[in-house]
């Protein structure tokens, strides 16, 4: 086939009209989210003082520190699928968690310790943690990388990094009303290492699917 | 320069807004700034020039297919030579090679360099041979005996709708067997 007939028929596709590519990740995403939800309720579940946990400070933070990575990360994919986009500009919104992670570090070093620092670092649930945070996020990453797909990133490995950075911070606001390690050291350090992992995950899978 | 690539962006708007003839001049006017590029990609890396039609192919098809991730109030050129540098690279390291393709290729097409006029190019009709039969007739049709998607449709009695499907599913299946083959 010449070009000029290929171009004559792309020129007949022309009344083809795709959705945009957020529309397609946002479907994708509420497709996948009863997955995770799922996998929370048969082995996790709300952690049985949920009500008097939310009186404390340090609960409430890790819920905005995980949508804090989780909404950025869908801004920022949204922005690499677009072929010409560039990262810069743009990087500063995933240190938004790593900021407010750094305040709650700080105000809680400032208090009376409840508990020793190694306690609150390693904490009770950091074997759990690195195991639900990565398992809640598997359908997620499988629906956001299926989102982006849709549209044309020019670095697909990272492209297919924040696709693991938004679905692990999903995941891990889930796995935050379970857990009762409310420190901000141990989410600093466990959190991290769980959505590192599903980043480095959604990093080699980007890599091969999000390519078009 | 400048004026060129307003062009562009006009024309791109005015085909998203549904004008199927401005589309038809948008591709054909960007085409041989997308060959010369192709060309002087492959001569960097050591690559015979006659293979630059397949890659033009490409870039076209990935165009049509990722259209919907342009803004429409953004200008063209960049979104465009984005997508063509990421397929040129892409052509040239199935082909074994590793090459910096540099963003200015696109932009620096000089007037007057305007190789061929349209070419023929191998792996594009390769793949179309192995396309389900009723989106290869519809392609043949459209493409090769420029029939209308009315006639098209008549043809084969099928509905216009199912050609319209035909033709989309037939573009897209293309473009991922040229990707992964």
């Amino acid at each position: 086939m010449d070009t000029d007939q290929l171009i004559r028929s792309l020129a007949a596709d022309n009344a083809h009209r795709a959705p945009r590519v957020g529309a397609v990740l946002t479907m994708a995403l509420l497709v996948a989210a009863p997955l995770s939800i799922l996998i929370f309720a048969t082995f996790l579940g709300v952690r049985p003082d949920v009500m008097s946990a939310m009186h404390n400070p340090f609960f409430d933070m890790k819920f905005a520190v995980t949508l804090s990575l989780a909404i950025p990360a869908i801004i920022v994919s949204l922005h690499l699928s677009r072929p010409e986009a560039l990262m810069r500009g743009w990087g500063w919104l995933l240190l938004l968690p790593v900021g407010l992670l750094a305040v709650a570090i700080g105000s809680e070093a400032m208090m009376a310790p409840a508990m020793p620092m190694t306690m609150r670092l390693v904490g009770k649930n950091s074997r759990v943690c690195l195991v639900a945070i990565p398992a809640m996020s598997l359908p997620l990453l499988a629906g956001a990388l299926f989102g982006l797909r849709h549209g044309a990133p020019s670095h697909p490995a990272l492209a297919g990094a924040l696709a693991g950075l938004v679905s692990a911070g999903l995941a891990a606001t889930l796995y935050a009303s379970h857990c009762t390690d409310d420190s901000p050291l141990f989410v600093a350090t466990w959190y991290t290492l769980a959505a590192a992992f599903v980043a480095a995950v959604g990093a080699l899978a980007g890599s091969k699917v999000l390519r078009y | 320069m400048r004026g060129r690539e307003d062009e562009w962006t006009g024309l791109m708007r005015s085909a998203m807004a549904g004008d199927d003839a401005a589309y038809h001049r948008l591709l054909k006017a960007v085409t041989p700034v997308l060959r010369a590029a192709a060309r002087r990609g492959l001569a960097r890396a050591g690559q015979p020039p006659d293979q630059a039609e397949d890659i033009v192919q490409e870039i076209l098809l990935a165009v049509h297919l990722k259209r919907h991730t342009w803004d429409s109030e953004a200008p063209f050129a960049p979104w465009l030579f984005a997508i063509a540098r990421n397929k040129l690279i892409d052509a040239l390291r199935r082909r074994g090679r590793r090459v910096f393709v540099n963003i200015d290729d696109f932009a620096e097409t000089l007037p007057g360099e305007t190789p061929q006029e349209t070419a023929s190019a191998g792996e594009v009709t390769a793949q179309i041979n192995t396309l389900p039969q009723r989106q290869r007739d519809v392609l043949q049709s459209i493409a090769v005996e420029s029939a209308s998607i009315k006639d098209t449709a008549a043809k084969f009695s099928m509905s216009e709708g199912a050609v319209r499907v035909a033709l989309h599913r037939g573009l897209a299946a293309l473009t991922a067997k040229l990707r992964d083959h």
